[in-house]
């Protein structure tokens, strides 16, 4: 961790700081409630690091309190900075930092619903997981709601945000959609075909994972990491794995790290195939998604073969894989090959068809500082100016010893985000010949017999962006997890994307961002 | 045998049966009542070139009034619930329901809690169990013929009306 960085936050804040602890490349600072906001806001503006969690814990039995914790990413030293506030039961206020940092808005809101803690001065106080229905008073992630309980429904009304003036209509569209698509709900203001006013409305498909997490055993809490987004399943095991093997202190040997980097990139390869076939579709170019569906459908199938699973479910555990993947090379070199020739054919002809490239060229347009300002991750980051990749970045598994770009651009349309991904699946393709070209011998998991008390961060770039995960084990049990998935950043995103685009532009836009609705709402 | 000459001779099959019951096509309303979205991906895929599902007269339709049938995923969350009703009653009798993967058959790894309604068959009545985390394409096709043959046991027994 860069000392130096450290040193001017001690200087300037010097007497205010109660507490200090280093674990790996996390520094924790305990400070009292009042100061968050100064310190968050110098943090983030000073170091320019972005906010890419925060999230309550429950400690009124061991600590008498509640903690308010807000994560900071310094992508040039890896290294992560985790500002901790107590909030005590009797008076459960704590400062917003919306105002200062945008990207903390949707945080605030949800620990408000799951812990009963009031984020002040918050622009938008409303509820955010618990809809109306939910009783005043019943907190979800508190240490004493029974996660079996089932609160009975009651009366209530949510309020959308009102565009008024003449010629404006609303269109609602939503939760159940025309598509095979996840449930969410759409509330368009428009004047005349443009969009003036977007408003998401999610959390249909919150499942109370965080709570069950806690519930689970260790074995048993990898398989729900896998299932928080299903199509992003390794990236969520590899990242939980890692926060678990950091606490654990355990060294993970190199041919599970090869085959982790494996896994990671095929997923990246049916998903971005998966993406670029919904552009198509949505912009009726049916050759080239049909195209691309048959690609993607044959990483799935190759996915099946290697690993016994369509979705490389059941492959990653604490310590490291559980299927050696070795003896499969040769037939995942093959299909590569021939997928590598089909792709490059594929792309070639979508970008030089004037039909689709008048669709996504200019539309949908995020700008570098609304991304910056949202803290928008992955492609649809990447695609707008902002550099980052937990690969690069924060490297876990193998990815410090091979060689790969990250690709990035400015203009933030629908064809930059298309084109970043299309620039990352032949990077994707070049990492997985690297590892196994490269794949080391011996084992494929450390053993693990008991995890220490203790907690650590585990991230990974999933094909939507980066995951981050945050555990905190006691007596071998989860006490708390919080997950961030890349889609619960970029969802509000689509409210600036859309603006002044046309309603029939919607679907393009909304698919070329690929937002996971499950993993948002977990 | 390959994926496609599998899916080739149950296409066939259930392509016989869906001529005989409906006539000429079924349609499939798809519900996600708060899954993970594999099985979202799932399905996606009946469509691709490979499984092409519409060759053997299946259809999923955007609205559930053109539905006959209700591939239902996800375990019901609290927050998907009255949704899932609305839907279910949106589409006209006689009407078939098929649970599709583990969370929709019966809650799944999300089981019964403060959000997750235990399985799709304590909402609405549900006549075909299609398991797996997630199901192949094969088995949701699979699924869907012994939906057919339970209809065809329903239509027999008069209990209702073709």
């Amino acid at each position: 961790m860069n000392i130096e960085n450290i040193d001017m936050i001690r200087k300037e804040f010097k007497s205010l700081i109660l507490n200090e602890t280093v674990s790996h490349n996390e520094l924790y600072l305990t400070v009292k409630k009042d100061v968050a906001v100064k310190l968050c806001d110098y943090i983030y503006h000073h170091f320019d690091a972005p906010l890419i969690s925060m999230f309550a814990t429950d400690e009124r039995k061991i600590e008498g309190s509640f903690k308010v914790h807000y994560v900071f990413s310094f992508d040039r030293e890896d290294a992560f900075i985790i500002i901790k506030i107590d909030v005590d039961e009797k008076s459960p206020y704590f400062k917003s930092i919306t105002h200062r940092i945008p990207a903390a808005s949707w945080y605030e809101r949800e620990i408000q619903d799951m812990f009963g803690l009031v984020p002040q001065g918050h622009p938008d106080p409303r509820r955010l997981i618990n809809f109306e229905d939910w009783p005043d008073g019943v907190y979800p992630l508190r240490k004493d709601f029974d996660i079996s309980t089932k609160p009975p429904r009651v009366k209530g009304e949510y309020a959308y945000r009102r565009v008024e003036g003449e010629g404006v209509y609303e269109i609602p569209v939503g939760p159940v959609h025309a598509g095979v698509i996840e449930p969410g709900h759409f509330r368009f203001s428009v004047a005349g075909e443009p969009i003036i006013n977007l408003e998401i409305r999610h959390f249909y498909t919150h499942k109370g994972v965080e709570k069950l997490f806690e519930r689970l055993s260790l074995d048993k809490a990898v398989f729900l990491a896998e299932r928080i987004s299903g199509d992003n399943s390794v990236a969520h095991a590899v990242a939980f794995c890692q926060a678990l093997e950091k606490i654990a202190g355990v060294d993970v040997p190199l041919r599970a790290r090869y085959t982790r980097v494996i896994l990671c990139e095929l997923e990246r390869l049916y998903n971005h195939l998966g993406d670029i076939a919904g552009i198509a579709t949505d912009v009726a170019y049916g050759f080239g998604a049909a195209h691309a569906n048959k690609l993607k459908e044959e990483i799935l199938q190759l996915n099946e073969r290697v690993t016994g699973s369509r979705m490389l479910r059941g492959m990653n555990a604490a310590g490291g894989v559980r299927r050696d993947i070795g003896d499969k090379k040769d037939e995942i070199l093959l299909t590569l090959a021939r997928f590598q020739r089909d792709f490059r054919e594929l792309i070639e002809l979508i970008f030089s068809t004037s039909s689709v490239m008048d669709r996504i060229e200019t539309t949908g347009h995020i700008y570098t500082d609304t991304a910056k300002g949202l803290h928008v991750v992955g492609p649809a980051g990447r695609a707008s100016g902002m550099d980052r990749d937990t690969r690069r970045d924060h490297p876990y598994a193998a990815y410090d010893e091979l060689n790969f770009k990250v690709p990035a651009m400015k203009s933030g349309d629908v064809f930059a985000r298309t084109k970043i991904r299309s620039d990352e699946v032949a990077e994707s393709i070049g990492l997985i010949e690297q590892a196994l070209w490269s794949l080391p011998e011996g084992d494929i998991r450390a053993e693990i017999r008991k995890i220490p008390d203790g907690y650590a961060l585990g991230y990974s770039e999933a094909p939507r962006g980066e995951v981050i995960y945050w555990v905190n084990i006691k007596e071998n049990r989860i006490e708390r997890c919080k997950v961030r998935d890349p889609s619960f950043c970029n969802w509000l995103a689509i409210e600036y994307a859309v603006l002044d685009n046309i309603v029939p532009d919607f679907p393009i836009i909304n698919k070329s961002l690929s937002l996971s609705y499950s993993g948002n709402d977990m | 045998m390959t994926v496609e000459d599998e899916i080739e001779i149950m296409g066939q099959r259930l392509n016989d049966r869906i001529n005989k019951i409906f006539g000429r096509s079924l349609h499939i309303r798809e519900v996600d009542a708060g899954s993970c979205n594999a099985c979202e991906v799932e399905v996606t895929a009946l469509s691709n070139p490979v499984y092409d599902i519409e060759r053997f007269g299946l259809h999923i339709v955007a609205s559930p009034r053109h539905a006959d049938m209700l591939l239902v995923t996800g375990p019901v969350t609290r927050n998907m619930e009255l949704a899932l009703l609305k839907t279910y009653n949106a589409v006209p009798s006689p009407k078939l329901v098929a649970a599709m993967g583990s969370c929709a058959c019966n809650g799944g790894i999300f089981g019964d809690t403060y959000a997750s309604g235990g399985g799709v068959d304590r909402f609405i009545p549900v006549d075909v169990y299609i398991p797996g985390c997630p199901p192949r394409p094969g088995a949701v096709i699979f699924g869907i013929m012994v939906a057919l043959d339970k209809l065809e046991q329903k239509i027999r027994k008069k209990e209702v009306r073709a």
